[in-house]
């Protein structure tokens, strides 16, 4: 058998690779937006921004100081992780008394200040960045052709992922930061600095959008609005998975990314819609979200 | 009775100034878009300052009536007021669907839900093939309107002037009525409203489809006063927009969102030029400013003061 609804299995198994791939980089970014909801009550509008500045952070380290890939995957994410503690320590912290909607239209403009900056300084058209040495090539595994790299983005971030999980499910820090979303003011009397531990959830989640930045940026072309169009998908992901779980976030990213893989295979047309649609449906069918409580 | 008399006065002021403005040498057409993105923006604030939902997909009806009146204009020979009117449908019918969909959720996640919904609506007019894709429609005629010759600048200013006047209002008869008290009931504290006996989604459902229809109105006028329709209509960069013009004049107040989109309008016509993308940059400060700062916004700032003094 070598065809499936009339479409060679090569073809399917190679988009469902890149939905794989992309389904990574939602469930990362979802995964961000949920832990920041969680704790700080924002919707975080300039996730894009960050993820686009993750990937530009990589760029510019390699081409204005020689620092390679490796160095980028840890620096630029620990760059966009200050500067995020920097916006919600000056901006964000005021906000935290009035309604979360306001959280959104500041991450917004923020996000606008990001990429008109960014385009302003790089130019509006892409840059190219190199598949590092190691990562080169593919492999060959009988039924299919393997690029090595896009497997490195999915075992990378499904890591990071379960690194994320853990810490939040299962350790004494996770447990501090769920109680702390519930009731801030008494977990502030136990003795713990909350408003630290919200500025470097705020980081942590940044951090993992600008993660995924680095990841993406020998795969696409780095340019100043690559995340004003993937956070609304992710939008979408957050909606659809129900904001309130960690699992959820991750889960609905992987399952929506290889969906609109597949989309791509049996109607191209609508594989940049193929998202909203499902979000829709999900919301006549079950308004809280797939995993949501309540 | 003092402050309405007051008011009334300020809007009688503004509305001569309207009508002379054309001859005291104010380019016709940036005050026409002006006052499109002024309706655009009193529809949204209907919703925002006084349905007290952030809708981030406007920029669907906007767009789409945009589209489906040059559309009709252009290759089905409509007249203009056949193809605004069908413009306006066009819109509310999308509100409906939209609105249906989005009132399951509120506060942010409605603002999130209208963002992903509107974001079809730009990938369809992407890919349909009466939108003319990337190109757009281009050369839109402007026709005429009850015989008046609407290719003539001066002509279209008051009908768009009127337009505005009209939608202004007749917001203002909406937020008046019962209804826009049980609307602003429903704003304060929903489940109270609810208690009460008033059906909540049946109001907010019915404040959306205005909402959308006069965002689709200001759409269709737009598409008339520039002779064209793009995908930067539809784009989510248009509906963050009219959130700004809203959120900078003053959402809840019946004027701020006149003076929000006369201030960005301004801005963007004054600044597109000179400094490039950094109009970006500007707009996204003021963005910033305005929520730490001056959340009431320009008018409701002045009101506040005034209530002081």
């Amino acid at each position: 058998m070598t065809e499936l609804f009339g479409f060679p299995i090569p073809v399917i198994l190679g988009q469902l690779l890149l939905g794989l791939v992309n389904g990574c980089f939602y469930a990362m970014l979802s995964l961000g937006l949920a832990v920041i909801f969680g704790l700080l009550g924002v919707v975080n509008f300039a996730h894009g921004a960050f993820y686009m500045l993750g990937a530009y952070g990589t760029w510019a380290l390699m081409n204005f100081l020689g620092i390679g890939y490796w160095g980028a995957l840890v620096l630029s994410p620990l760059c966009v992780g200050l500067l995020g503690i920097t916006l919600e320590r000056t901006m964000l912290k005021r906000l935290a008394q009035v309604d979360p909607l306001y959280g959104l239209l500041l991450t917004f403009g923020l996000s606008l200040i990001a990429e008109g900056f960014i385009r302003e300084a790089f130019g509006a058209s892409g840059q190219t960045y190199p598949v590092p040495e190691l990562l080169q090539g593919a492999l060959n595994v009988g039924f299919m052709i393997l690029p090595i790299y896009r497997v490195w983005v999915i075992v990378a971030s499904l890591m990071v992922c379960m690194i994320t999980w853990f810490v939040i499910e299962r350790t004494r820090l996770g447990s501090t930061l769920r109680a702390a979303t519930e009731n801030p003011q008494l977990v502030q009397a136990f003795g713990i600095n909350v408003p630290l531990m919200v500025s470097l959830t705020y980081a942590a989640g940044v951090g993992l959008a600008a993660f995924a930045g680095v990841l993406s940026a020998p795969i696409i072309q780095v340019s100043p609005l690559m995340g004003s169009s993937l956070v609304i998908v992710v939008f979408a992901v957050v909606v659809i998975g129900g904001m309130g779980s960690i699992m959820g976030a991750i889960l609905s990213g992987l399952m929506l990314g290889v969906i609109e893989g597949f989309t791509k295979v049996l109607y191209p047309e609508a594989s940049n819609i193929v998202v909203f649609v499902i979000m829709a449906i999900v919301l006549c069918w079950r308004p809280n979200g797939l995993f949501g409580k309540g | 009775m003092e402050h309405n008399r007051q008011r009334h006065f300020l809007y009688l002021a503004l509305l001569a100034l309207g009508l002379i403005a054309p001859w005291l040498g104010v380019y016709t057409v940036y005050l026409m878009t002006l006052y499109c993105f002024a309706i655009f923006a009193c529809a949204f604030n209907l919703l925002l300052g006084f349905g007290g939902m952030l809708s981030f997909g406007h920029a669907a009806f906007f767009g789409l009536s945009s589209y489906v009146t040059g559309w009709l204009v252009t290759s089905q020979g409509y007249s203009t007021l056949s193809a605004i009117l069908g413009g306006v449908v066009a819109a509310s019918l999308l509100g409906l669907v939209f609105g249906f969909i989005a009132i399951r959720r509120s506060g942010i996640y409605f603002a999130m839900i209208t963002m992903a919904l509107a974001q079809i609506v730009y990938f369809a007019c992407l890919q349909a093939s009466f939108t003319g894709g990337e190109n757009g429609l281009q050369g839109v005629p402007r026709g005429r309107i009850l015989g008046l010759d609407l290719s003539n600048d001066s002509v279209m200013y008051y009908v768009v002037l009127l337009a505005l006047c009209a939608v202004f209002l007749g917001i203002q008869r909406v937020i008046e009525s019962p209804f826009g008290q049980v609307l602003k009931a429903i704003r304060e504290n929903e489940h109270r409203a609810e208690s009460l006996g008033y059906f909540i989604n049946t109001h907010k459902l019915i404040v959306f489809v205005m909402s959308a229809s006069l965002a689709g109105l200001a759409g269709s006028l737009k598409c008339l006063v520039l002779s064209f329709a793009t995908l930067s209509d539809v784009l989510q960069s248009t509906s963050g927009e009219v959130i700004l013009m809203t959120m900078l004049g003053g959402a809840g107040t019946l004027l701020g969102p006149v003076v929000g989109s006369a201030v960005v309008v301004t801005l963007q016509n004054t600044l597109a030029d000179k400094v490039g993308s950094w109009v970006n940059v500007i707009i996204g400060g003021i963005f910033v400013l305005c929520v730490l700062a001056f959340r009431k916004g320009i008018v409701g700032e002045i009101l506040a003061y005034l209530k002081r003094h």
